[in-house]
């Protein structure tokens, strides 16, 4: 394909997120709302739409999708109603679907995303609205049959539709990835792509650049990873590119995304005009939001992961990377800032808190909120690392042994002995044996090799077991080898 | 009652038969074209009113904000769920293949 041809198409994108809130309690019934329990234990009359049995509204799942309308910046429909989508299905056992119809709760909202270079496009949020979940099917090919779950039935879900803002694949995902993070500050729902509770469908178009008129659609299911949405998103592009240079035209279709083979195939069940039959829900009242409710769900609206990462650059004069990852979660921002409360150089505080502190988190599987260390306690760490007390090995040593133990810096250093080895008669003793010891390397050091220096002072190193200072080490070599002052090091 | 334009014709009836998955006889088709024939030109006397000034209704009773507390209440046994299915297998409702 020439080159020349593809730049003359722009890709169109809109994304359809639906989130699965974690609320106690299913929308409009009193099953427990969990994850993972014996198929068909979570459900009740009204679940199960079984004849007479009425709705009535989780208060919980209503603040919620408000506090997701205030995040997203929408506009709030202070009218609340429900609609009845109706449609035959196993998995929606009543034959409709309570959901939000012409007004949805949120509308003309937008979020801001950035890509790697720090450019911020706004995206729109096109509406936002509150309705509840299907069950879960599961196909079996050898009887023939599907098999049906409804403990999802009824949980409180959130559907977020973008305006068709997204220009590329990398684009959406960026997108996705900035939604989740918003989210996730909320704590309105765990966000967990492969548990189903954060569910992404696309709209991807393709035109001619510089055209304002959209082509023809298609609709994409089936992405559940980040990286699905990415490659899906990425093989449709492509698709649609070589059916519109070829001169043929795309198809109005849904296709669902195979990760295993890595491509869109058309959904193959008899695809029925959608024809929804909407009608007001008459076993729901209205619902009328006080000015007094919203601004009490404004209050606890957090800082936004974009706002966070503006101002703790701006505050603290942090790298693009050390704030990406300390933004990325609460928790950890809210460590590095009670940190930063107590220990100026806060460029230490984020380069240990995204090194060490990070790594020791994914080595043992947890978020910092079940990390046995206090800001306080972190800060004596890095403190003795400055006073030369800890060199930078023995600091890391430490902090493995205080997350194991859950005692302070100061108590492990001394159970442990990690303390540097600053005495300088001591460290003149261990340079003396390793010159001893090793006659060929610092006869050529002698003679100018002075970057076998390094190996010498590796050599003092482990014979104190990793104690040593090592500046100072390398300092009193220097100075015996090469007479140089050993003032120089420090 | 003028009858010369048709508010509903058996095609309508039988897309919307097709949508409930109803399957109907052909009389049985005639026959409900016609009630609801009679049925949309009685509700149509509504158009005749003057409703300017009237607010939208999205509900009949005088009620609003009608909440449940997030607090769990006992579910149904699975057994007992199973009890209403018309196959079931190993706690699933079993239906034929919908893929
Ligand atoms: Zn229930």
């Amino acid at each position: 394909m020439m080159p020349a041809m593809e730049q003359r198409y722009e890709t169109v994108i809109g994304l359809e997120v639906h989130l699965q809130f974690s609320t106690q309690t299913k929308i409009f019934c009193g099953c427990a709302n969990v994850f993972g329990q014996q198929a068909n234990s979570q459900t009740c009359p009204v679940c199960l739409g079984l004849p007479g049995a009425l709705p009535v509204l989780n208060q919980k799942a209503l603040e919620y999708a408000i506090k997701v309308a205030l995040a997203l910046d929408c506009r709030i429909n202070t009218l609340v109603k429900f609609d009845r989508k109706n449609y035959y299905y196993p998995d929606l056992p009543k034959g409709y679907q309570i959901s939000q119809y012409d007004k949805p709760i949120a509308q003309d909202g937008h979020l801001l995303v950035a890509d790697e270079n720090g450019t911020t496009k706004r995206i729109g949020i096109k509406r936002a609205h509150l309705e509840e979940d299907a069950g879960k099917l599961i196909h079996d090919d050898q009887t023939n049959s599907s098999f049906v779950d409804y403990n999802r039935t009824g949980t409180p879900l959130m559907e977020i539709v973008s305006e068709p803002d997204l220009r590329s694949a990398k684009e959406a995902y960026d997108y996705l990835q900035a939604l989740k993070l918003t989210l996730q500050y909320l704590h309105v729902s765990d966000c967990d792509m492969e548990k189903g509770s954060l569910r992404c469908d696309a709209n991807v178009s393709l035109r001619i650049k510089g055209t304002s008129s959209f082509g023809t659609k298609v609709e994409i299911k089936n992405m559940n990873s980040f990286k699905a949405v990415r490659a899906a998103l990425e093989f449709e592009e492509r698709r649609q590119q070589e059916i519109l240079v070829s001169g043929a035209r795309v198809v109005q279709e849904t296709r669902l995304w195979n990760d295993a083979k890595a491509l869109t195939l058309p959904m193959r069940s008899k695809e029925e005009a959608h024809d929804y039959r909407y009608f007001p829900e008459p076993d729901l009242v209205p619902f009328v939001l006080e000015e007094s409710m919203i601004a009490s769900i404004r209050c606890s609206v957090p800082e936004l992961p974009r706002a966070k990462y503006e101002r703790l650059r701006q505050t603290y004069g942090l790298s693009e990377y050390d704030t990406n990852i300390i933004a990325a979660d609460q928790d950890i921002a809210d460590f590095f800032e009670a940190c930063a409360k107590l220990y100026g150089d806060t460029k230490k505080i984020a380069n240990w808190l995204s090194g060490p502190l990070l790594q020791e988190m994914n080595a043992r599987k947890v978020g910092l909120k079940d990390m046995r260390v206090t800001p306080q306690d972190f800060i004596v760490l890095l403190q003795k690392m400055a006073e030369n007390v800890l060199s930078n090995l023995a600091a890391k040593e430490t902090l493995k042994y205080m997350l194991d133990t859950g005692k302070g810096a100061v108590l492990v250093i001394e159970e442990r002995g990690l303390a540097q080895l600053s005495d300088s008669a001591a460290l003149i003793k261990i340079v003396e044996d390793v010159i001893c010891q090793n006659e060929s390397v610092v006869q050529s050091i002698r003679a100018g090799k002075e970057s076998a220096v390094g190996f010498l002072v590796g050599q003092a190193m482990r014979q104190s077991q990793g104690k040593a200072n090592p500046k100072m080490i390398g300092a009193i070599i220097r100075n015996k080898l090469l007479g140089s002052s050993i003032t120089e090091a420090y | 009652m003028t009858r010369a334009t048709k508010i509903i014709t058996q095609d309508d009836v039988k897309y919307i038969a097709s949508l409930s998955r109803v399957h109907l006889q052909k009389e049985e088709t005639q026959h409900l074209t016609k009630d609801l024939e009679g049925i949309l030109h009685y509700v149509h006397k509504l158009e005749r009113l003057d409703v300017r000034e009237i607010d939208p209704t999205s509900h009949v009773l005088p009620l609003k904000n009608v909440y449940r507390c997030d607090e769990v209440r006992s579910s149904l046994k699975q057994a007992e769920v199973m009890q209403l299915a018309i196959q079931q297998q190993n706690g699933f409702l079993k239906v034929p293949k919908v893929i």
